[in-house]
């Protein structure tokens, strides 16, 4: 009996660039199966191809041969616009560097994904504060970004990309410009995230001892390769 | 995204970068000036142009003349009208040309040499009937005096030549007495012609009447005097030096050279006229007038082609100064496209955010032409209110140059709403056009690559 699809499967995906005469090879024939719900950490030294691997699974960038399948759909296949509506829609997404608009307040911030999504007006505001106060930050929803610490900005990230209620979360490095108290909050954010809400997590990091902590499977890559996919037997 | 949403957020970038763009916008407000200012100076003096041609009477006005004048200026082309019995141009004709439809006015031109007597002067002159029309001609607008107080008023109006002739000091002729001394015609009666058989004797039965002038006086007001010659131009000829009502002028039955054709005609008792003008509502209601004139089989004249020559002037006119004022506006645009690019510049990371939240590469490029076209409009509608401002400064240094050379100001700039609405519809087309390269680079970028610029 054949085995069940995986929520998200990458088959022998690479990434190449291509700089000048040479070649890079960012990921390298990396085939991997990912459950719905799982916390799956991507771990790997710098240069290994673990943020690479993780925005072609995001929908960021398109492999250079190989397939995602994400819900059985090919991104690799998707036109611009049905990527681009997966990102809206499937998605939520949390950067190393936040990356929240520095000219918007926290609530604008959060409310980006909705307008994106043509959301309703009225609708946008209580989802808005549903996702403040789930990080804990509704009192600070009129400040800006700069206004903000480091740790309570990366909970506004977190807040942006769950506001749409993805199905998929990935984190790239969310804990790379924290300081370790920080981190820890995040990363309880997140797994709280995972048991409430079912959302399948894949987070890029470099920190061993954070991914055997919160993940539930450690994927290690090594110079583009999957060295080790943390599955059991 | 929605419209309003994504406006808000042109808004806001715009906002983000006032100096920036607020100078990218003036750009723009001054190049959408200059194209206003020029083309509303060319509206302007063709307006003025225009008011001033059909106030003349030159171009509203159908000369009409009998077909058996076969000489002089009026004469028509030997085409021009078809074959019928030739008319003569008495009351009755006058009477049906004043029915026909879009004539305000038909009359004729009485003019006449009389002797003028004042203060035991005697001067001889040229004497004009102005018709009713002749106020709205504006010939007489800063006039000394006033215009005749009605059309049956027994004033006259003095040609300032004439009225120094009379007087050291004309303006304090206004509200004196006049007379004139001219030679009235009558039908021939018994009384009048006294020897009647005498008459016969020479002419036969082949006339069979006859006409008499008789010397008349007439004391009439000045009630004005005026520096310009309202009877210039066609249908006029000018050179009148005194003026009149034209139904004064009527009433008192002045020999004129028409008297002769009516009395070769057989019917000396009934007036003719060498020639009738028809004043109509508006220039493009002379081709139809012409028409339903030659019908009734009469000779016209008009200066119609003159208009269209005119029109042809001021459109080529207009061309060149909207392409000077356009040039300003092609430099706007080049701003607008250096602010674009500098912003997709320093909002590269932005733009890979928007793209990784969803954004399409429709909603990235969608917003930056959001952004040219606001600038666009906001650069258009404060250019229009530039160039109105410029428009009446015109206007205002060119009437107080006017008014030191004594002569009426003008309106030279005038803005219609066609002109507003279209700079501003020009400036966002140009903004957006301006706007394109910039908003495809912008929709064009890749995600990642955005997301990892510092």
């Amino acid at each position: 009996m054949p085995s069940a699809p995986m929520f998200i499967q990458a088959e022998s995906v690479s990434r190449e660039y291509r700089l000048g005469e040479t070649v890079i090879r960012a990921v390298d024939a990396v085939t991997l199966g990912i459950e719905k719900g799982e916390f799956l950490a991507l771990l790997g030294s710098s240069g290994s191809g673990k943020s690479t691997l993780l925005s072609m699974m995001a929908g960021l960038d398109r492999p250079t041969s190989g397939a995602i399948r994400v819900r059985e759909r090919n991104l690799a296949e998707l036109e611009a616009d049905e990527l681009a509506r997966y990102r809206r829609e499937t998605v939520g997404m949390v950067f190393q560097s936040f990356n929240l608009l520095p000219r918007m307040t926290l609530e604008e911030n959060v409310e980006l994904p909705l307008r994106l999504a043509e959301v309703h007006r009225h609708d946008r505001e209580s989802r808005v504060g549903e996702a403040l106060e789930r990080v804990r930050l509704g009192a600070r929803r009129r400040h800006r970004p700069s206004e903000l610490s480091g740790g309570e900005q990366q909970r506004g990230a977190l807040a942006r990309a769950l506001v749409n209620r993805p199905a998929i979360l990935f984190a790239d490095e969310p804990t790379g410009n924290l300081d370790s108290v920080n981190g820890e909050q995040i990363l309880l954010l997140l797994r709280e995230v995972q048991d409430s809400l079912g959302m399948t997590i894949i987070m890029v990091t470099h920190e061993r001892p954070l991914a055997e902590r919160f993940a539930n499977r450690i994927a290690l890559l090594s110079d583009g390769r999957l060295v080790n996919d943390g599955a059991q037997g | 995204m929605k419209t309003r949403d994504l406006s808000e957020l042109a808004v806001r970038n715009l906002r983000e970068a006032v100096l920036r763009n607020s100078l990218t916008t003036l750009g723009v407000a001054v190049g959408v000036a200059s194209l206003v200012a020029m083309l509303s100076l060319g509206v302007g003096l063709q307006t003025l142009a225009s008011e001033r041609l059909t106030r003349s009477g030159l171009f509203d006005a159908v000369f009409v003349t009998s077909q058996r004048n076969s000489r002089g200026p009026r004469r028509p082309p030997a085409d021009s009208a078809p074959k019928q019995e030739s008319r003569v141009l008495d009351e009755d004709v006058r009477q049906q040309l004043s029915k026909l439809s879009h004539v305000t006015e038909v009359y004729p031109q009485i003019r006449f040499v009389t002797d003028v007597r004042y203060a035991g002067k005697s001067e001889t002159t040229s004497v004009l009937g102005l018709p009713d029309s002749s106020p709205s001609s504006g010939a007489f607008e800063g006039m000394t005096g006033a215009y005749f107080s009605s059309p049956t008023a027994d004033e006259v109006i003095l040609h300032i030549e004439f009225a120094k002739v009379l007087s050291d000091q004309p303006p304090s002729l206004v509200g004196k007495n006049l007379t004139l001394r001219y030679a009235e015609r009558a039908a021939l009666s018994k009384d009048a012609a006294g020897d009647s058989s005498l008459l016969e004797s020479m002419m036969g039965s082949a006339m069979p009447g006859g006409i008499s002038i008789v010397p008349r006086e007439k004391t009439l007001r000045i009630a004005g005097v005026i520096e310009s010659d309202p009877s210039a131009g066609i249908g006029g000829f000018g050179g009148a030096r005194v003026y009149l009502p034209l139904r004064t002028a009527e009433q008192l039955h002045v020999a004129q050279p028409d008297d002769l054709q009516a009395f070769l005609s057989g019917n000396p008792a009934k007036p003719s006229y060498m020639a009738l003008t028809v004043r109509v509502h508006s220039p493009k209601d002379v081709p139809q007038i012409e028409t339903a004139i030659k019908q009734l089989g009469l000779a016209t004249f008009s200066l119609l082609d003159a208009t269209k020559s005119l029109r042809l002037v001021f459109t080529v006119f207009d061309l060149f100064l909207g392409l000077f004022g356009s040039l300003a506006l092609t430099v706007a645009s080049l701003g607008i496209i250096n602010t674009l690019v500098m912003a997709i510049l320093e909002r590269r990371r932005e733009i890979g955010i928007l793209k990784a939240l969803g954004a399409t590469d429709r909603d990235v490029r969608t917003l930056f032409f959001a952004e040219a076209g606001a600038m666009g409009l906001c650069g258009g509608f404060f250019g229009v209110v530039l160039g109105w401002l410029i428009g009446q400064a015109l206007t205002w240094g060119t009437t107080i140059y006017l008014h030191r050379q004594s002569l009426p100001g003008v309106k030279i700039s005038y803005v219609p709403w066609w002109l507003a609405l279209g700079a501003i519809g020009f400036a966002i087309i140009v903004s957006l056009i301006a706007g394109l390269y910039p908003a495809a680079r912008a929709a064009r970028l890749n995600p990642m690559e955005a997301l990892r610029y510092e």
